[in-house]
């Protein structure tokens, strides 16, 4: 019998930023495939384009900075926020929406602040909140789900959407009646937008609502790439479970005390950007908290921002805002949460850390 | 005490610039650079009064006791402002309600109170008339240059609606530099502002490194920096 002796670590898993980054990348597949079966082609376009002015932008930014340029090229952090844009950019959204949301992305929030591993915020969210205020119009025409008229799938063809993306839609009459024939509001928005009608009502008479099913079932995918992406031990259930809690309790309390205003806690965890964002943006490691302590401060702060901002804010959604908000305070949380070795004392917290120090 | 007139444009002008070094005067420099008409309009009152009050404390600057100099300072300040306000009012009426508020604000600008105190109080009275211009003109300068980025960058245009500021004849100065733009918000409200404002000390300290690197070479030190990163894992 050969005794194999191995130095440690016994027990692997994937290290390399270039490996998370690709199993995060895979991950995102089933709700892309789910964006691109209920929505059209538009999704699976943005998130080209995007990628592929990611990698030009980062190509750039690489060599001005005088950086290794494969190196940091093939480590697919780039690629995963072009990726997770194109998902989150409404599918209709022209290539200059895409364009200005990567170019803020990789240039203004990743390598102005040094790169990767030292950009604050997220660089998706930042790309993304800012798209949404410069161009209101753009970003808020999201497209309608499918529509199942006789037996066909009724959605926009490849090319009709290629055109509407890169030929302008506001320059042909053409595309402009595909806009108003496919596009429409969010379930959120509509729910937002009620005209004070009960939740009851909306849901009888909104045309949006009738096929939520297709937002459930796109929340679903991500759901199953996140539970992949927990059971490959790229990140720990922490903050994904927290903040779906977070934001479950809190509707659920709002449900329970005033069932017509508020909208039922089902809604909140699976349209809009919850999923998405509870798996794979607020389980970014560079700009969230650190400690599983400081990753359940950090989830559930976001939850409750999305909540506060969705019922009570002037937008139907608030992924981008509370990720951002909360990336600020991330190095408080951190400063707060550190965890106490086994065997040691504990763990220095606040200004108590400065003075032993000293 | 000979006045170094050279050294003091390049103080005002760059190596102090009060935008871009001092930092002072942020509240007007962010909020009204929205178009190069309005960050035009702004800086040239704003230079005014500096000159204005340069000259008033350095004219009465042997009669005013130290220790209540900042109130007569303010004082002096404060007046000036007024007339620059009512003069808008009865020259640029648009103007005046487009700026608002921060016309009367420009007494709490930092410039001009740091300048009192710190030049015009200790120096002759060419001397501290000529720093509140070339100051002015710095603080101008970056004002505009920021206004006409975010003006671009958020409407798509150029010298739009000078005529506010020159007269009917430069109806005409407006440049549509791409036309059928959608315009990009971000740029207008605030955090553009923000965020030019850092680009642009951003590009002052790589110009000033870069010169100084350029130097220091010249100077026959060659220093070797690795910006490369390790590339082994």
């Amino acid at each position: 019998m050969a005794l194999i002796s191995n130095s440690s670590p016994h027990i692997q898993r994937p290290t390399k930023t270039a490996d998370i980054m690709r199993l995060v990348i895979i991950a995102t597949v089933p709700g892309l495939i789910a964006m691109t079966f209920f929505f059209g082609w538009g999704t699976l376009i943005n998130v080209v384009l995007a990628a592929v002015m990611a990698l030009a932008f980062e190509a750039a930014c690489l060599k001005a900075r005088k950086r290794a340029l494969m190196f940091f090229l093939k480590d697919n952090s780039a690629l995963l926020t072009a990726v997770l844009l194109g998902l989150s950019l409404p599918p209709f959204a022209p290539w200059w929406v895409t364009g200005s949301a990567v170019f803020v992305a990789i240039v203004i929030a990743k390598h102005l602040y040094g790169g990767l591993g030292q950009n604050p915020f997220n660089p998706a969210m930042v790309g993304y909140a800012l798209v949404l205020i410069s161009f209101p119009v753009e970003m808020t025409r999201w497209t309608s789900p499918f529509e199942l008229s006789g037996n066909s799938w009724n959605l926009l063809s490849f090319s009709d959407t290629f055109q509407i993306i890169f030929g302008g839609w506001n320059q042909t009459l053409t595309s402009l009646d595909y806009i108003d024939g496919y596009s429409g509001a969010t379930p959120l928005d509509t729910l937002k937008h009620r005209n004070g009608l009960t939740n009851e009502e909306v849901w009888q008479s909104s045309s949006v609502l009738a096929n939520v099913g297709a937002w459930y079932a796109v929340s679903l995918a991500y759901f199953v790439g996140g539970i992949f992406l927990i059971y490959r031990k790229i990140f720990t259930w922490h903050a994904p479970i927290t903040l779906l809690l977070t934001l479950g309790l809190i509707s659920a309390l709002f449900f329970a005390v005033d069932p017509d205003t508020y909208a039922d806690p089902l809604v909140h965890l699976t349209t809009g950007a919850t999923m998405l964002g509870a798996f794979f943006i607020v389980t970014d490691p560079v700009s969230s908290a650190t400690s599983n302590k400081g990753k359940i401060i950090f989830a559930a702060g976001i939850g409750i921002l999305i909540y506060i901002v969705r019922t009570w804010g002037s937008y139907p959604d608030a992924m981008a805002f509370a990720v951002m908000l909360m990336n600020l305070s991330a190095p408080f949380i951190d400063q707060y949460s550190q965890p106490r070795s086994y065997g040691h004392r504990r763990a220095n917290k606040g200004l108590s850390a400065k003075e032993k120090s000293q | 005490m000979a006045t170094n007139y050279r050294q003091l444009t390049i103080n005002g002008l760059w190596k102090n610039n009060p935008a871009l070094v001092q930092l002072l005067g942020l509240c007007p420099l962010l909020a009204v650079t929205a178009s190069v008409v309005n960050a035009l309009s702004l800086g040239i009152a704003s230079m005014l009064v500096l000159i204005g009050s340069n000259f008033a404390v350095s004219l009465f600057r042997n009669f005013i006791p130290a220790a209540v100099r900042l109130p007569i300072y303010v004082m002096i300040i404060a007046a000036l402002v007024t007339s620059i306000e009512l003069a808008m009012q009865a020259l640029t009426y648009e103007l005046y309600l487009i700026l608002g508020i921060f016309i009367p604000l420009i007494v709490t600008n930092c410039i001009i109170m740091g300048r009192a105190e710190a030049f015009a109080a200790k120096n002759t009275l060419a001397a501290s008339v000529y720093d509140g211009f070339i100051m002015g003109l710095g603080f101008t300068i970056v004002l505009v240059l920021l206004g006409a980025i975010r003006e671009i960058l958020g409407a798509g245009t150029l010298f739009a609606d000078m005529h506010l500021l020159f007269g009917p004849a430069a109806q005409s100065w407006k440049i549509v530099i791409i036309s059928d733009y959608v315009g990009f918000l971000f740029a207008i409200l605030p955090p553009g502002a923000f965020v030019g404002l850092g680009l642009l000390i951003a590009s002052k300290n790589w110009l000033d490194q870069s010169i100084d690197r350029r130097n220091s070479a010249k100077n026959n030190q060659p220093e070797k920096i690795d910006l490369q990163p390790l590339k082994s894992e």
